[in-house]
């Protein structure tokens, strides 16, 4: 089995769908020639033709608008932003064109939209931003952001096939630090909506995803070798339409939760996954819920100052061990 | 005017039976209007009202331009062209008194509403949205060589929002068959087009973008015909986008609880004696492409199908909320019942 990176992953789900599917295409900017500013599309310019490989102008809104248009005529397109701080400049067309667009006027809007997410690559306030919890509040949308490689491809590939509009979060800090083999041959789907058991444990049960999935596996490992507790890590994948199931059985079964997510704490989706536990599973509980989350301000540059920011896997340990000690 | 008065040949290519069609849709549109507005007036109709009097002759005539399988977006004051494309008015009726029989079962007003099978897509309220919407539409034509064209209707206040200029310049730049309609008719709600913007002609906005732009007296309807017409043809031919702007006059408010006081009593006076639908019936008596009793005839057929529009749409249910939490995505297929609205909570 070939070892392959999360960045070469996401590459082979687009690249499967697009020779399986030919009403895929991919618009944004920089994706043709220069094959996207971290070579996720590098070479499908000339494997797939100027129409199915499209560059565009500086323009999200356009962009998403495009993919909508194209998408209710039957073209699966997937829409890139050159980073997802951007997609904020799309906002507008994501949540009152795109999210209402099936229930309000029964359109099948079957757009993916992704890009690089994500903080700790010293990126600063606009190429570090993880915004799902903007989009997070918008009936109509799902999202999606994978922490491992096989997810990374069989999420791209679920979120093509689907029939609804899908937020694909694709964190820059894994794209070429992760790495797992992946079978040649076998169609790779990760199902939008159920989360992954990514480690077992019985003390206490961490619910997070993306980059910090591995900073909390860490923790756990820590905590494992330090302390004697066993932490259980669930692993979201899809945080819109998020899978309750999954998040009440853990909770059932340790009775300790903390929420990790790299986004800032006011308004994060910690606050509402605590929210759901506290209405399913209050009586299961012998803590109260904690999160561990991004301070509440913009990313800052200087390594010194991201870092303090930013969720580290020390603070995992110290907020499970305070946890773990209720 | 004074080009077609005293001859007998048709412009444009058109044959007497489509001038009559024509007239048919413009009668069709003020008076469905006026149906709407008296029902609005005994409360029937739950929001706003829209009228577009004054500019029915654009609106009819430029979506008359389209062929089948070309698709449209109308904006709020495109009823018009939606009827063209095939809306039909007990659809209309049903969505401004939000009946369960609408097209979007209660979910949305007004003429927001689309069939894309008959060539219209439904409209959001954030104005120069479908802009961009339209262009990848266009886009899907133009990726599987489809003949077919699309055409945006944006309003003078769309032309300052960004998703305009993104959604013009992207179509520009990929050449994609659209046609944009710049509905000049002076006001955004109350903000006259001196603030919404320094241009003299709406159309100059085209040269930004590299591609034609015109401007057309929007009151003219063979003329407005004509230039979308061309526009159209242009645009099947594979040579991009052109901008159309389409010089007309809003006389009455933003919305019917609009009093209109920004708008100078002497000005609408003025374009009253403009009126698109007066005038094109006097061109086409003028020339006698139809006699008094073709008009007549048109008239007592408009008003039988609004009677008949009126009775099937008045008594229908308003919509229920049975089915309210559905189809927010395919899958999963409804939204949760909340649950201090669930009996067994």
């Amino acid at each position: 089995m070939p070892e392959v990176t999360y960045l070469e992953a996401l590459r082979q789900g687009m690249l499967e769908e697009m020779e399986r599917d030919e009403s895929v295409f991919i618009l944004g900017e920089d994706i043709g020639a220069y094959g996207g500013a971290f070579k996720v599309t590098d070479g499908f310019l000339d494997r797939f033709g100027p129409s199915r490989v499209i560059d565009t102008p500086i323009s999200e809104a356009a962009i998403v608008g495009a993919a909508a248009g194209a998408a209710h005529m039957g073209l699966r397109p997937i829409a890139e932003m050159q980073f997802i701080d951007f997609i904020s400049c799309a906002y507008d067309m994501l949540t009152n064109y795109v999210a209402t667009a099936r229930y309000r006027a029964g359109l099948a809007t079957p757009i993916v939209v992704r890009g690089p997410s994500g903080g700790y690559v010293r990126g600063g306030p606009f190429h570090s931003q993880m915004p799902e919890a903007a989009f997070f509040h918008t009936p109509g949308l799902k999202l999606v952001a994978p922490a491992t490689a096989r997810d990374a491809k069989g999420l791209i590939k679920a979120a093509i096939r689907d029939d609804d509009p899908v937020i694909y979060f694709e964190h820059k800090f894994l794209y070429r630090r992760i790495k797992e083999d992946l079978p040649e041959g076998e169609e790779i789907l990760t199902p939008i909506g159920k989360a992954r058991m990514a480690r077992e444990g019985t003390d206490l049960t961490i619910v997070t995803w993306s980059a910090l999935v591995w900073k909390a596996l860490e923790a756990a490992e820590q905590v494992a070798k330090e302390d004697r507790a066993e932490i259980e890590v669930l692993d979201l994948r899809t945080l819109l339409p998020m899978d309750d199931e999954a998040i009440m059985s853990s909770t059932k079964k340790t009775n300790r939760v903390l929420i990790v997510h790299e986004d800032t704490r006011t308004g994060g989706l910690a606050g509402e996954i605590t929210a759901r536990i506290n209405e399913s599973a209050f009586e299961w509980l012998d803590a109260p819920v904690r999160r561990v989350t991004a301070h509440d301000t913009p990313i800052p540059y200087a390594p010194t100052l991201e870092d303090y920011v930013l969720p580290q896997t020390a603070d995992i340990v110290s907020a499970a061990r305070r946890l773990l000690a209720y | 005017m004074a080009t077609t008065a005293k001859t007998r040949v048709i412009p444009a290519g058109l044959s007497r039976e489509q001038l009559h069609e024509i007239y048919y849709y413009l009668r069709l549109t003020r008076s469905l209007e006026e149906r709407l507005r008296n029902l609005y007036r005994q409360g029937k109709v739950i929001g706003g009202l829209y009228s577009s009097l004054g500019q029915e002759g654009e609106s009819v005539a430029s979506a008359y331009a389209l062929a089948e399988g070309d698709i449209l977006s109308p904006l709020i004051r495109n009823l018009g062209a939606m009827l063209v494309k095939g809306a039909k008015p007990v659809e209309v009726l049903r969505q401004y008194m939000a009946k369960a029989t609408s097209p979007t079962a209660g979910r949305e007003m007004n003429i927001h509403f689309n069939d894309l099978r008959l060539g219209f897509l439904g409209q959001i309220s954030h104005l120069g949205d479908m802009v961009p919407v339209m262009a990848g539409i266009a886009l899907s034509f133009r990726l599987r060589r489809e003949p077919r064209v699309g055409l945006v209707y944006v309003g003078d206040g769309a032309t300052s929002t960004g998703a305009f200029h993104e959604g013009v310049n992207f179509a520009a730049v990929q050449r994609v068959p659209l046609v944009v309609i710049v509905e000049h008719n002076g006001y955004a709600y109350s903000t006259p087009t001196s603030r919404q913007t320094a241009v003299e002609r709406l159309a100059d906005k085209a040269r930004a973008y590299g591609i034609p732009g015109r401007t057309v007296d929007g009151n003219d309807v063979l003329a407005v015909y004509e230039a979308t017409k061309h526009a159209v043809e242009r645009a099947r031919a594979g040579e991009g986008v052109t901008l159309l702007e389409l010089v007309t006059y809003r006389r009455r408010g933003h919305a019917e609880h609009d009093d209109q006081r920004y708008q100078p009593r002497e000005e609408i006076a003025a374009w009253e004696g403009r009126d698109p639908i007066e005038r094109y019936t006097r061109q086409l008596r003028d020339n006698a492409w139809i006699d008094d009793a073709g008009i007549a005839a048109i008239d007592d057929r408009v008003s039988e199908e609004l009677d008949r529009a009126v009775a099937d749409s008045e008594n229908d249910p308003v919509a229920a909320p049975d089915t309210v939490l559905r189809s927010v995505y395919l899958d999963p297929p409804a939204a949760d019942v909340l649950w201090f609205r669930r009996r067994d909570a």
